[in-house]
């Protein structure tokens, strides 16, 4: 399709201003962080000198060295634990047809829409109950319930789209379906398994409610999105740089791994969506 | 659960697929084909098994408690006394719970309607145009969706304050008059709020809409060119119609962030100033861990729920409908 030289720069202009418009609140905490003391960025210039003393700052003040360990081990185990159940469950989904299954894939996409908002009360007398509270079982739990629907209809579609000559061949050579799910498809679907495990660490790594609510009172278990926001509401470190420099912190992670695995996440995208 | 879901292999069911896999074969009984079926995959239950039991366990039955709670008056420490629909009588009456859904639907005008006019707007150039170094700008565009609520909440208090970068650039083009607290504004306060949705998800509406765009045959175009289609036609006889499948998904999923809105709101203004901002999510944690009210948080949680499904509903049936007939 032949465009105009216009049209072309007109593209262009639209994409560099979304990615502006993506970018700067980051950028803006960024440059503010980076401020020294007494020469804070009015609205938005940029430091002429980089200071790095808010970050020490943050580090010392908002304990972000154990919520990001705690965000870390929450996020690993949710990760681990939904995929080690959603496996086997879109396996089942993917190989098997009739109202009942269709029925069990429709409760899942229920799953999908409903609001944890409205549970948070009974998870935490559930926890409380349990003894659980203040602890990191109380956040990995859950979020492998509420990831469960997402990552078992996303594996259900995967193997419905895995030729199933593949698992004739293994049937015919004597495997059993469990072993020729564990040998024979998990490795052949790495890919889609890791875009997902990707998902649902960047879902788990965010949360903030269920934090907020199963872990209030004990520092050591707290997620580095609740330390942030304690860290931000807390009046006496009330300085918007030192707050900008622990956002920083907190989002750097992310982004970093974001920027890696970035390439992984765009072709598992394509992939998926040219197999549809 | 937050954050994007980029094009995932399709989440949505295909019900023709299950329903054409399933037609009741000829002389027998459907229930029987049912039974028969079931007897041959006995295996998959097997295999469904351990996410069932954590499923029920963890998003099942505290569905369930919160119904139970909802009908009781309840402190969450001493016994319980039974009520009735008296929470549900109350959540509908009192004009503060209303105004908070009112607010909802305000957040879902700024994070479902407007980033998904958006994203459409700029796909119907993209589906004329094909540009270089469309990775790299998907990937900054993507941004916002994945930074976590709270940084984004800390970002953008920062951008709103009053020494901050948007009163900055008002008094640099001469509108130093409108500077104010933007997040501390009783007019300001909900639609500033609600800004920060639209730029959480303006970039996802956009990557998946342009990336829906570039599927659709380039031949589709060419023929709507030669009927001598301008580019408003072409986007309305061609484009549109082939994203009906993503805009479902994207509207699903923004409404859906809108109307759970937590963390945004508690994180800049925590309801505020007055109650401004409050929507029902706020109501719930308040309700449930700072005034005690188990039972009307219980409530106002399951209306919340209800409300989501019924709007889900309603957007899967307009947007299913219109094209398969």
């Amino acid at each position: 399709m032949r465009t105009r030289r216009s049209e072309r720069i007109g593209a262009y202009a639209i994409l560099i201003t979304c990615s502006v418009i993506a970018l700067y609140p980051f950028v803006s905490i960024l440059g503010l962080a980076l401020s020294p003391p007494g020469e804070r960025p009015s609205g938005f210039s940029f430091p002429t000198e980089l200071y790095f003393g808010n970050f020490a700052k943050a580090w010392s003040g908002g304990g972000f060295d154990t919520a990001l360990i705690s965000s870390l081990v929450v996020a690993t185990a949710v990760v681990v634990g939904t995929i080690v159940l959603a496996l086997p469950a879109g396996y089942a989904l993917g190989n098997t047809r009739g109202p009942v299954f269709a029925l069990i894939g429709g409760i899942l996409v229920v799953g999908l829409v409903l609001p944890y908002e409205s549970m948070i009360v009974a998870l935490y007398t559930m926890f409380r109950d349990w003894g659980l509270l203040n602890t990191w079982w109380a956040l990995i739990l859950p979020q492998i319930g509420l990831s469960l629907s997402f990552a078992t209809l996303w594996l259900r579609t995967a193997f419905r789209q895995t030729p199933e000559s593949i698992a004739e061949a293994a049937a015919i050579d004597g495997a059993s379906r469990l072993r020729t799910l564990r040998s024979v498809l998990v490795p052949i679907m790495m890919p889609t398994v890791l875009t997902l495990a990707t998902l649902l660490f960047l879902f788990t790594w965010n949360e903030f409610l269920l934090a907020l609510v199963l872990v209030p009172d004990e520092q050591s278990a707290q997620t580095a999105p609740l330390a942030l926001s304690f860290f931000a509401g807390n009046r006496r470190t009330n300085d918007p740089a030192v707050t900008a420099a622990a956002a920083v912190l907190v989002a750097l992670p992310i982004l970093i791994t974001y920027i890696f695995l970035q390439r992984r996440f765009i072709t598992g995208m394509l992939a998926g969506a040219m197999k549809e | 659960m937050d954050g994007a879901v980029d094009t995932p292999p399709r989440v949505t069911p295909d019900p023709a697929r299950q329903r054409a896999a399933h037609q009741p074969g000829a002389g027998r009984s459907w229930l029987r084909t049912t039974w028969s079926d079931l007897r041959r995959q006995a295996w998959a239950f097997w295999f469904l098994a351990p996410a069932a039991i954590a499923y029920t366990v963890f998003l099942v039955w505290p569905l369930a408690q919160t119904v139970q709670y909802s009908f009781y008056d309840w402190n969450g420490i001493t016994p319980a006394t039974p009520v009735g629909l008296e929470n549900y009588v109350a959540a509908v009456t009192e004009p503060e719970i209303r105004s908070a859904l009112f607010r909802s639907l305000v957040f879902v005008g700024f994070y479902a309607v407007l980033p998904t006019a958006l994203g459409l707007l700029i796909a119907g150039v993209f589906a004329r145009i094909k540009v270089r170094g469309m990775t790299l700008f998907r990937a900054m565009i993507f941004v916002p969706q994945i930074l976590s609520t709270v940084v984004v909440a800390v970002a953008w208090r920062w951008i709103y304050a009053e020494d901050g970068p948007l009163n900055a650039l008002l008094e640099l083009v001469g509108l130093g008059s409108l500077t104010r607290a933007w997040l501390g504004d009783f007019t300001t306060a909900l639609p500033a709020v609600g800004l920060i949705g639209t730029w959480i998800m303006f970039g996802l509406c956009m990557v998946m809409f342009v990336a829906g765009v570039q599927k659709i045959p380039t031949d589709l175009f060419e023929a709507a060119r030669l009927d001598g289609a301008g580019a408003v036609r072409e986007f309305f006889a061609v484009t549109l119609p082939a994203l009906r499948g993503e805009i479902l998904i994207a509207m699903i999923f923004t409404t859906t962030v809108a109307l759970r809105n937590f963390d945004i709101v508690w994180n800049t203004t925590a309801g505020g100033p007055g109650d401004s901002t409050k929507v029902p999510s706020v109501f719930i944690y308040q309700a449930a861990f700072q005034s005690r009210e188990v039972g009307s948080a219980a409530a106002i949680g399951v209306l919340l729920t209800l409300l989501i499904l019924v709007v889900v509903g309603i957007i899967g049936l307009l947007l299913r409908d219109r094209g398969d007939s």
